[in-house]
């Protein structure tokens, strides 16, 4: 899915909650091969952001315009080249790993590959687990398939909301693989408090 | 070449899979609708059988079972979706009139099967004589659609509020007292045996309000799916 140069935009952003401002006139731009790290406290509207940015949720005002070698992405275009690990983003339980990830290729157009599909689980180290329901996997597992579910079409934007939440050592060594590779590929934005993690970014937004 | 013919179901196809395989290992909607239709059946079974019922009551009966049985179970398919947070998974991966087909699909399936569980033991358990066979199946094929049409739509409206319940019902009946009144018209002239001619303009008002739900799912869908 990679389309070589991408450019994240967000162009006088605002989003407020009623008369709760969360963040107002955010502008910048984002290219290939940067990192945006987004920090602030609690409620400060980190998580909105990347759902904006995402699609998923609508700004009060202004806009989000990411472009590639073809023009400004329309949502259908958008969703072949954006990849998000957030808290709120769930797999489904009652499906194996491998069947979330067959599921997922479908619904993305990629024709499902067992091969590809037990090579993403085991490049986040979940090899040997593809067989077994999402339901009973641990916190830091779920997080591990989200990694696979949101790389698995190789994005160009990758949009990584506390990425190691519930991640142990190994986990947080893989997001760190994760992260490494996406700078190669296109645009990553992070929102996160963690000081290692904001070391990251080529551009810091503090929120709140 | 006749593959990427049917290219576009494909996606609908995958949701409409999951769905099933989801449901399999959790008959979460299967047993809410089967269970109220059965109980309900019975309910109506004993009361209605003592009084001798004839077609003009035995047809609202039937759609009033199949109706409210539907409202328990048909909108599971959005609300679930929305209560495990995995909506937000689907809202970024398909496209939106992929989920809303899958859905409709799943939902058909779902009130096929209440169908074909309910109407055998309805027409056991209430004596029912029916004199036109092939009607009544066309009339009750055609309601279930229209039913399934409407209510999938609103299910995906109501998901993310947070009295789903009870707005399912309040939404849904306005929109389905049409395709109630003529399914209700329909299977009474099924059953006194009416020939087809003379159904014919309730059998289009049934399929003619399925095309118009399903053509304005698809137009509104992605206002309903993504958060304003």
């Amino acid at each position: 899915m990679g389309i070589g140069m991408v450019t994240v935009e967000l162009k006088g952003l605002s989003k407020a909650f009623g008369s709760r401002v969360l963040f107002r006139d955010v502008e910048l731009k984002l290219h290939s091969g940067q990192c945006l790290v987004v920090t602030g406290r609690n409620g400060s509207g980190k998580t909105t952001l990347l759902r904006i940015i995402a699609g998923l949720a609508r700004p009060s005002r202004g806009q989000v315009v990411i472009t590639d070698g073809a023009g400004a992405m329309d949502p259908s275009r958008l969703r072949k080249h954006l990849g998000l690990v957030a808290p709120d983003l769930v797999l489904y339980d009652e499906l194996t790993a491998l069947e979330n990830l067959f599921f997922f290729a479908r619904i993305r157009g990629i024709p499902p590959d067992q091969d590809r599909s037990e090579a993403l689980l085991e490049y986040v180290g979940l090899q040997g687990r593809g067989g077994e329901l999402v339901g009973t996997f641990s916190s830091g597992m779920k997080q591990r398939l989200k990694y696979a579910y949101a790389i698995q079409h190789s994005p160009s934007v990758l949009l990584l909301d506390e990425p190691t939440t519930n991640l142990d050592d190994d986990g947080v060594e893989m997001a760190r693989r994760v992260i490494t590779a996406q700078r190669e590929r296109g645009v990553l934005v992070l929102a996160t408090n963690n000081a290692e993690e904001t070391a990251y970014g080529d551009q810091v937004l503090r929120l709140g | 070449m006749a593959t990427r013919s049917f290219a576009w179901a494909e996606g609908p196809a995958a949701v409409l899979w999951k769905d099933l395989q989801a449901e399999y290992r959790t008959r979460y909607a299967v047993n809410a609708v089967v269970v109220f239709a059965v109980t309900t059946l019975a309910v109506v079974s004993f009361c209605a059988q003592a009084a001798a019922a004839g077609p003009e009551l035995l047809s609202p009966l039937l759609w009033l079972i199949l109706l409210f049985s539907a409202m328990s179970g048909l909108s599971r398919t959005f609300v679930r979706e929305e209560e495990t947070k995995t909506a937000n998974a689907l809202r970024l991966s398909a496209d939106p009139n992929t989920v809303y087909l899958g859905k409709l699909t799943f939902n058909a399936l779902l009130l096929g099967l209440l169908d074909l569980i309910v109407v055998p033991l309805y027409i056991v358990m209430m004596d029912v004589r029916v004199g036109n066979p092939a009607l009544f199946v066309a009339i009750l094929i055609a309601g279930s659609l229209g039913l399934v049409s409407a209510s999938t739509l609103v299910a995906a409206i109501v998901a993310k509020a947070s009295v789903r319940g009870a707005l399912f019902s309040v939404l849904s009946f306005p929109i389905l007292i049409p395709v109630l009144v003529a399914a209700v018209q329909g299977t009474e002239a099924a059953l006194r045996g009416v020939p087809w001619a003379q159904v014919s303009p309730t059998l289009k008002v049934l399929v003619m309000f399925t095309v118009v739900m399903v053509t304005a799912g698809l137009w509104l869908f992605e206002h309903v799916w993504y958060e304003a």
